[in-house]
């Protein structure tokens, strides 16, 4: 199932319509079905075995995306944010390759007589010059191959194959359903699954794709206003740092607005809350997935969150802080640590199973048996069948045999008023096997508060196995440019 | 017939994508279709009602699903038993 045939399809029903904007030049879904199928030809003669993207977004992402689904290689979109020693042990893992975007900072890095480097710039024009000689390949094999961040040691190659990931998009969605004036504005890195989705997802509904490569507040804003956007994805601290750029009244026009959809991390709750107060126009949709699923497993609709919003019952209001329901293409189990399926509000680790789940990395594969995903997210499902995340299955505290999450004391300390930002993790203790710790970041021209009253507070609202046996100040807290809190980074602040 | 299987028509523009196959004959425009064809003649008169790009079509047991990567004259079959289109419950927008 190539996923190349996405774009064919978007070609075909739709040559003249505007597909992607990038960079103030507008293509059209034909010139990029031509320039893709050029691209795949390249990519063949090359000889490579990978087609990596060293580079922010740009119609030459698209171009290889879907360049090397046509032509059967996968494609490997980099970090270009990781450090040179970092980025040189994945150059050396997927050689040889073709190489687009900063040639001179791989070729620095690393050498091998069988890449092919090409700038951005040349990459395109190159593509739009060759000729195709018609064949696309049968995509049975790999289609992307994605780096994980590797907080711990050296980074693993998640792969997703055509099948994963057409399976979504073909199961998910309909073909072509975009209306005329769509479209979504893409701020993710090409290098994380959500941005490789969002283009593939948009040309499969003709949704015009407006790509925006560093985000600013200000600048997503602008470029909202100045191409009508209709749709947007953000994870949380880009949509805080909008929401906190247009309460220093930056004006823009935002009627064009209609669907805002989130994920990537922990949604704080005033945070959504303020947002459904300056977008009242806007349908909101908050997406939960893993790379390792091919993106979105389980959706928090529009109407879920009018209905959380505005109801009385304490367990419906609650949903605004889930993650919404599984897909109807995936099947969701929460387990405990033997594997034992759990009941309704009961923790344990999220595990999962569907076509478009690949749980397959290039060493070796994640799933059991009989083909579950264990994500190492852990959550719960309440009565009705929503899902609330709680962390990382690694980031549960264990203290004295309990489990203990650290979003529930965090949630607890940000509603102190001059607690901004807080993170709970697990120390060594001598006693309880491992101890609560906390650091606080404190909100602006707010006092620091009493680490006792903190201590207080979060013993008198959960209980006192919760209570933190100490607690740190500090500036702020480390997250990655995904907005994903690096708790081991926390951690660290302990060890001495 | 594997997944991913690309199917043409041999009596009009009709082109599929098996997404899922059992045991049968998938055809279109009273035909049989194939992995390499160029079309020649029409289809029968019987099954012209004609295929739309990116619908999906199943049989009645669902045991057939292919996704219509090009749309034609002739309308999808399997054993002579026509297939219909597959309507999915849009998902909202997340990516």
């Amino acid at each position: 199932m190539n996923i190349g045939v996405i774009l064919e399809m978007a070609g075909e029903a739709a040559p003249q319509r505007v597909g992607l904007v990038c960079q103030g030049r507008r293509w059209t879904y034909g010139e990029l079905l031509a320039a893709a199928r050029g691209a795949a030809q390249m990519i063949r003669e090359s000889g490579a075995e990978h087609v990596a993207l060293l580079d922010e977004s740009s119609a030459a992402s698209v171009i290889a995306l879907f360049g090397a689904a046509i032509a059967g290689v996968p494609y490997v979109p980099l970090n270009y944010r990781l450090a040179d020693a970092d980025l040189a042990g994945l150059l050396e893992r997927i050689a040889p390759a073709l190489i687009v975007g900063d040639v001179a900072r791989a070729a620095r890095l690393h050498s091998h007589a069988g890449n092919t480097m090409l700038s951005r710039e040349a990459f395109v024009e190159q593509a739009i010059a060759a000729q195709w000689d018609g064949t696309s390949d049968a995509g049975e094999g790999v289609a992307v191959q994605l780096f994980t961040s590797g907080t711990t040691g050296t980074p693993k190659a998640a792969i997703l194959r055509h099948g994963n990931l057409a399976s979504y998009v073909f199961g998910a969605l309909e073909f072509g359903s975009a209306p005329d004036d769509a479209a979504g504005l893409v701020t993710v890195p090409p290098y994380h699954i959500a941005g490789i989705m969002a283009l593939l997802s948009s040309t499969y509904s003709l949704r015009r794709i407006v790509l925006l490569p560093a985000f600013t507040p200000e600048s997503w804003l602008d470029l909202l206003e100045k191409e009508r956007v209709t749709t947007a994805f953000v994870v949380p601290t880009m949509l805080a740092r909008i929401v906190q750029t247009l309460g220093d009244a930056h004006r823009a026009d935002l009627s064009s607005l209609r669907d805002i959809s989130y994920g990537g991390g922990k949604m704080p709750l005033e945070l959504i809350v303020r947002a459904l107060d300056l977008f009242p126009g806007a349908s909101f949709t908050n997406a939960y997935g893993l790379t390792e699923t091919s993106s979105t497993i389980a959706l928090l609709g529009p109407d879920d969150h009018r209905a959380a919003r505005s109801s009385a019952d304490p367990a419906v209001r609650a949903r605004l802080g889930s993650v919404g329901r599984p897909l109807p293409g995936i099947e969701l189990e929460i387990r405990d640590d033997d594997g034992n399926r759990l009941g309704a509000n009961e923790a344990g680790e999220i595990y999962v199973r569907g076509a478009q789940v690949s749980g397959e990395y290039k060493e070796r594969s994640a799933l059991t048996a009989d083909g579950w995903f264990p994500t190492r997210d852990a959550g719960y499902l309440d009565s009705e069948g929503y899902l609330f995340l709680a962390g990382r299955a690694d980031d549960v505290i264990v203290r004295g045999g309990e489990n203990i999450s650290p979003g529930e004391i965090e949630d607890v300390l940000v509603s102190h008023p001059a607690v901004a930002d807080a993170c709970a993790v697990g120390i060594p203790s001598l006693e309880w096997g491992e101890a609560v710790a906390v650091a606080v970041v404190v909100a602006e021209r707010q006092d620091h508060p009493d680490p006792d009253e903190l201590c207080t507070l979060v013993r008198d609202r959960l209980r006192s196995s919760r209570m933190p046996e100490q607690v740190i100040f500090c500036e702020e807290l480390p997250y990655n440019e995904m907005g994903k809190l690096l708790r081991r980074e926390v951690k660290k602040l302990f060890a001495g | 017939m594997k997944p991913g299987t690309r199917l043409k028509s041999t009596v009009c523009t009709t082109e599929v994508m098996v997404i899922r196959a059992g045991q049968g004959t998938i055809e279109c425009g009273g035909k049989p279709m194939a992995e390499a064809a160029q079309p020649e003649g029409e289809p029968d008169a019987a099954h012209a009602g004609g295929t739309l790009i990116g619908k999906r079509y199943i049989d009645a047991a669902e045991t057939f699903e292919l996704l219509c990567v090009k749309p034609g004259k002739g309308s999808l079959a399997v054993d002579g038993v026509p297939m219909s289109t597959k309507d999915a419950k849009p998902l909202p927008a997340s990516d």
